[in-house]
């Protein structure tokens, strides 16, 4: 039998699938919730262009994710852009093969 | 690994994608906050990477197509049973079971996003999640089967099933023929993904 592929085309979308699935299942939101804000992101995303279901699926899965967590007022957008340049430069900083370690901002 | 034809060094680590570090930058807040368990991301990722997958689904059809007690119970209460076997949580809480016979052929969709019976079958293939399979398969469904290699018959009715966040379908695909001295293991290996979602057949025995 040929080998199935992976589950996951790239890291950060089990990654990012993982968290949505946990978050799911320690109760912040539920599953129909989930899928019904997930859906009218892909209609949107789906607008603009035909949606071949990889990377651009993975992309409307984070954008409903931030979105959810937006409006639960768990993680703004302003706050995860902080965070997220805070991750760029500790990478842009960290010699090649060294862990990479978030300076905690305070 | 060696990297033979690796001609830059990189200077620092290297820096993954964008949509990677907004991902991260949610999981450092959720975690900051207490929200998340890291732990418990890395059991559901080995899980659907490692665990789960078609493979489960074609127990599931190999024993349907060897037991007619376990058959009938699965068509009319099929809960009890995948809990028994295992198969039971997360996406597949709510399970339908559709055969395909001589007179009718199923084939499962999710219009609304991608919603898959994750304990049977793993995580959804590329092209369920496309836009194209999930606005087409409805308006023409014998057109799309047609281009994943399967011609249904005229006298053989095709019926559609979308799936929603609460039920999720498994497609029964009709067992092939010369497969009557196989054994669940053997039929197993004849079950593959595409046909218990009902893009596909199941596979003939020499195949």
């Amino acid at each position: 039998m040929t080998r199935p592929d992976p589950a996951f085309e790239a890291p950060w979308h089990a990654q990012v699938f993982a968290l949505t699935v946990h978050l799911n299942e320690t109760g912040l939101f539920d599953w129909s919730d989930w899928a019904s804000a997930f859906g009218a992101t892909l209609k949107q995303h789906g607008l603009a262009r035909e949606l071949n279901g990889g990377e651009d699926y993975f992309t409307a899965w984070l954008a409903t994710l931030e979105q959810v967590l937006s409006e639960r007022e768990i993680a703004s957008p302003a706050q995860t852009a902080v965070i997220k340049n805070a991750w760029e430069q500790a990478y842009l900083s960290t010699p090649h093969g060294a862990p990479v370690v978030l300076k905690t901002a305070s | 690994m060696p990297h033979d034809h690796h001609d830059h060094d990189h200077p620092h680590a290297l820096l993954p994608p964008d949509p990677a570090l907004r991902v991260k930058a949610l999981e450092t807040i959720l975690t900051d906050k207490g929200l998340i368990d890291p732990a418990a991301l890395d059991e559901i990722i080995d899980t659907y990477q490692n665990k789960i997958g078609p493979q489960n689904g074609a127990k599931v059809v190999a024993k349907m197509w060897s037991d007619p007690e376990f058959r009938a119970a699965m068509l009319s209460d099929p809960m009890p049973l995948l809990e028994e076997m295992g198969f039971y949580g997360r996406q597949g809480e709510h399970m339908v079971i559709v055969e395909n016979t001589d007179d009718v052929h199923n084939v499962v969709v999710c219009t609304l996003c991608s919603c898959y019976p994750w304990p049977l079958l793993g995580i959804p293939p590329g092209w369920y999640k496309s836009d194209a399979y999930r606005s087409r398969v409805v308006r023409e469904p014998r057109k799309v089967l047609q281009e994943f290699g399967v011609n249904i018959p005229e006298e053989t009715s095709v019926r559609v099933w979308d799936s929603t966040a609460e039920i999720r379908y498994l497609v029964v695909p009709k067992r092939p023929a010369g497969t009557e001295g196989l054994d669940e293991a053997a039929l197993e290996a004849l079950v593959t993904r595409d046909s218990m979602v009902g893009t596909g057949l199941a596979l003939e025995p020499a195949q």
